[in-house]
């Protein structure tokens, strides 16, 4: 990598020294068309990016050829009965070994000459790799300077890769939202190939358990999600029971009453409570707020589970207090002056007037806003997977302990893990569900919100 | 109007407003005093957070050392005499500490009282003996009194954490332990003093010894891939859409795109990160390399967002008369938007990072989560990172996590903080009014 560099440093002087003297020399280099700089970022680029394109190639699929080598190395006999996942074990401690980690198996005698085998390709590969990446740094460098002459528009060239280069970033943003989705719904495909979608998204048993043998009872485990969907939706009506009517009355407050110096030391605290990691909000539900809920519905002469919903639901309240509050407090500034005026001319009170005239203004956006907050309610993790329980329960009671979504994926997917197993895949089931549900509370809510401010703009 | 109760007299407007006005102004009290309530209650929700976790914390920077006349027994760890490090590493240190224990309290013979005496301080303690003798050889032979850590149950008890009140059999340390303990310190033999372990240590089984060192280190190797992978993109990203995208159809959908993955669920990157980074192109799992290629991907928007507000609180007079002496458009932007762009570019970074350092949840699911007592060394390393620490210590059921993971969360606060606080000031310095 350094090597790597180190010729493109190499190529950017060269391309610049090339330039001036192509030029005549440092008095003359008005008669360059570009800057000699430019000569030099074009050799470098020259130098690097199919370098660099070589390397990725080379890796990736290196480990495929080695692999696959090894393999038709392997002895008959060894690999005579094998299915292919014991395959896949018997090369993975190949693999092990020759990387010098601990290896489950025994380790016979075939194994570790395939391990040795392995190695020395790998290094062999390796070798090869760099060889040839830096053959063709360092080519590419001596094409960029070979065409190096005064009228090159080596400025224009530079720039159209930059511009190139900046327009594939900007689409990064669209690859993370299809690699989202393929990721997804491929995992799920392979999932609903086993689990029928109806089962799933109609069923009203979750246990999600993987047999040890085929003949095991209840090897299939039962995947219906609903107990899933409503402990997460009871939760997330907790969350939004204490943010929105908190977190509205506070923006109204602090837009419409607060003065000056108020608002500029409360806003920000209250917003600090955005910036705490949701793992903080976890372990204050699980290890505070619970056992008082629990000691107080013991008084009170209640059943109360020990990861009652209700203390994950409040904690997470509280948490989106401040995203509610914030994008209120937005759409309500946004709100034009002269209708309070109007108001306040036909003798209204200020109350009055927030609640005649200001909120039904805002209401579009405030709506926006709050489906957001819901949006995340629902795709909140930490919170839940420490304070809310496993169990599946379909139940609409606060004091009972319900499980949600995300929990389930991060249980699902935490621990040992195979990948085809419908276990797993469940998981990508639940998460395909819950980006559907989130990507289409936010595109709404944005869409609103979006309207709303420039109906006033 | 609700007038059926008033006097029939005079029917004037002004009286009507007259005689609703009180009404009218106690509701306004009362909203206004909800309004007030709801920004207190949300105060007092920050304060009594930051109480909890304080009051659970602080105490984890303090650790309980009892201090113990050791005889370094040369029969025991160096028999042969060799002084040879091997050899020095290898020794029993254990039954050093037991005979150690048993000079301290001679009195001490039955087994079970033995037992729970070598229970007294902390199953680290025989370490602390190996590197005192393999630092200075000097040692054995001698006796020195040394401060051995206490057990995990011994510090929560002098810190008080554990009730004495309680019933023998609901506590965690016995009776007759709590007596030798309390001739220990009527000795002067136990001393509360501060907590480096906590910061130089990699996570452990036993609270007492266990520390946020592997977890710092995890995080720092993580951001910082992190950074790398998303400032470059994020900042080339916005000067494209913001300078230089044409108005079409393929940058409305990039726009859409951004705006939805700032607001995806976190959890649903960690899935992106399982199925493609790591049984695609078969990024090693549990390293900082792959955290950071998830983590980069969730900041990219917030840096996005906040680079392209920071370009355009850029006045256009700026790049006109840049061009307008001769500047190419890129050449304007590079050298004379960007610059000026960069302090707004900086702080959404650095609250970019902020949320990253936060994170756990998408880590959870790329194999973050391992016990990993070593201190990672490189990129590349099994790690952990802080917030997943902090959530498998909340896990853990001794008593004395609880304090170590109130800690912990205190660390990653102050670190927020003061993140946060670089971010403002770096507002305060370069901000520009144009």
């Amino acid at each position: 990598m350094l090597a790597l560099l180190a010729v493109m440093a190499l190529a950017y002087h060269g391309g610049r020294k090339r330039a001036i003297t192509s030029a005549g020399g440092a008095g003359r280099i008005s008669t360059l068309h570009s800057l000699p700089g430019y000569y030099g970022f074009y050799a470098a680029l020259w130098a690097g990016i199919p370098a660099l394109l070589l390397l990725g190639l080379w890796l990736g699929i290196q480990d495929h050829v080695v692999t696959g080598l090894v393999k038709s190395a392997l002895p008959a006999q060894t690999l005579a009965g094998l299915s292919d996942s014991e395959l896949g074990l018997l090369l993975n401690d190949v693999k092990n070994l020759a990387s010098g980690s601990i290896v489950g198996g025994t380790v016979t005698p075939a194994i570790q000459a395939a391990a040795d085998h392995f190695a020395h390709l790998q290094r062999l590969a390796n070798w090869a790799m760099w060889l040839l990446v830096l053959a063709a740094a360092v080519s590419g460098m001596a094409l960029a300077w070979g065409r190096t002459t005064p009228t090159m528009r080596a400025r224009n060239r530079v720039e159209s890769i930059v511009m190139g280069a900046m327009f594939l970033c900007s689409s990064i943003a669209i690859l993370t939202t299809l690699g989202i989705i393929l990721s997804v719904v491929f995992e799920s495909l392979q999932f609903f190939e086993k689990i029928a979608p109806g089962e799933f998204f109609l069923g009203t048993l979750w246990s999600p358990q993987t047999a040890m043998r085929a003949d095991q009872v209840a090897a299939a485990g039962a995947f219906g999600a609903v107990p899933l969907f409503t402990g997460t939706l009871l939760i997330s009506f907790i969350a939004m029971a204490v943010a929105v009517p908190i977190g509205l009355m506070a923006a109204i407050y602090l837009s419409e009453y607060a003065p000056r110096h108020v608002r500029s030391v409360a806003k920000p605290l209250l917003e600090v409570l955005a910036g705490i990691p949701t793992v903080v909000y976890g372990f204050f539900a699980a290890l505070t707020l619970a056992p008082v809920i629990r000691a107080i519905g013991e008084s009170l002469g209640l059943q109360v589970a020990s990861e009652s919903a209700l203390a994950a639901g409040l904690v997470m309240g509280i948490m989106i207090i401040p995203f509610v509050s914030s994008l209120s407090d937005d759409v309500i500034n946004a709100v034009p002056q002269a209708m309070r005026d109007g108001s306040y001319a036909l003798g209204a009170t200020q109350s009055e007037t927030i609640r005649r005239v200001v909120i039904p203004a805002a209401l579009p956006g405030i709506v926006g806003g709050v489906l957001l907050a819901v949006s995340r309610a629902i795709g909140e993790t930490m919170i839940v997977v420490m304070a809310a329980g496993l169990s599946a329960n379909l139940t609409a009671n606060p004091l009972a302990s319900v499980t949600t979504v995300t929990v389930q994926i991060v249980t699902l997917l935490t621990g040992d893990q195979e990948f085809d197993s419908a276990k797993t895949l469940a998981a990508f089931a639940l998460g395909l569900t819950l980006f559907l549900v989130t990507l289409v509370l936010n595109v709404i809510a944005l869409h609103i919100v979006r309207k709303y401010r420039e109906q006033y703009e | 109007m609700r007038t059926a109760t008033q006097p029939p007299a005079p029917r004037r407007t002004i009286d009507i407003v007259n005689a609703s006005l009180k009404r009218r102004y106690a509701r306004e009290r009362r909203f206004r005093f909800m309004g007030a309530a709801a920004v207190a209650l949300g105060l007092l929700f920050v304060a009594i957070l930051f109480a909890d976790i304080t009051l659970k914390g602080y105490t984890a920077f303090q650790q309980t050392y009892i201090e113990v006349p050791v005889y370094f027994d040369p029969a025991t760890i160096d028999p042969a005499g060799s002084r040879d490090p091997q050899a020095l590493a290898a020794a029993d240190y254990l039954a050093v500490v037991k005979a150690s224990m048993r000079r301290l309290f001679p009195d001490v013979t039955e087994r079970s009282q033995l037992r729970e005496l070598y229970a007294l301080v902390s199953a680290g303690a025989p370490q602390q003996l190996q590197s005192m003798a393999l630092r200075h050889p000097g040692v054995i032979g001698t006796t020195r009194d040394v401060w051995l850590i206490a057990a995990g149950d011994v510090d929560m008890l002098v810190k008080g954490h554990l009730d004495r009140a309680l019933p023998e059999a609901d506590r965690r340390i016995k009776d007759s332990s709590i007596l030798l303990l309390d001739r220990l310190a009527a000795d002067g033999r136990i001393e509360k003093r501060f907590n480096t372990g906590f910061f130089t240590n990699g996570t452990s089984r036993e609270p007492e010894l266990a520390g946020i060192a592997g977890a710092l280190a995890g995080t720092f190797y993580t951001l910082v891939l992190t950074l790398l992978f998303s400032f470059p993109l994020g900042v080339g990203a916005a000067l494209y859409l913001q300078e230089f995208a044409p108005k079409n159809r393929w940058t409305d959908l990039i726009e859409v795109n951004i705006n939805n993955l700032a607001a995806v669920p976190s959890i649903v990157f960690g899935l992106l990160g399982l199925a493609v980074f790591i049984n695609f192109f078969g990024v090693p799992r549990s390293t900082p390399l792959v955290g950071a290629l998830v983590l980069g991907l969730m900041t990219l928007p917030v840096i996005i967002i906040a680079s392209r507000a920071a370009l355009q609180s850029v006045p256009p007079s700026i790049r006109e008369a840049a061009l307008g002496v001769g500047a190419s458009p890129l050449q304007t932007q590079f050298h004379h938007v960007l610059p000026l762009a960069m302090p707004g570019i900086m702080t959404g970074a650095i609250i970019g990072m902020a949320r990253a350092l936060g994170e756990s949840a998408p880590l959870l699911m790329i194999g973050m989560i391992a016990f990993i007592v070593d201190v990672p060394q490189g990129f590349t390393d099994s790690a952990t990172v802080l917030p997943v620490q902090i959530y498998l210590w909340a896990d853990s059921p001794e008593r004395g996590f609880v304090e170590r993971t109130s800690a912990a969360i205190l660390v990653l606060l102050g670190f927020l903080v003061l993140m946060n606080l670089a971010a403002v000031l770096l507002r305060r310095r370069f901000e520009r009014r144009w």
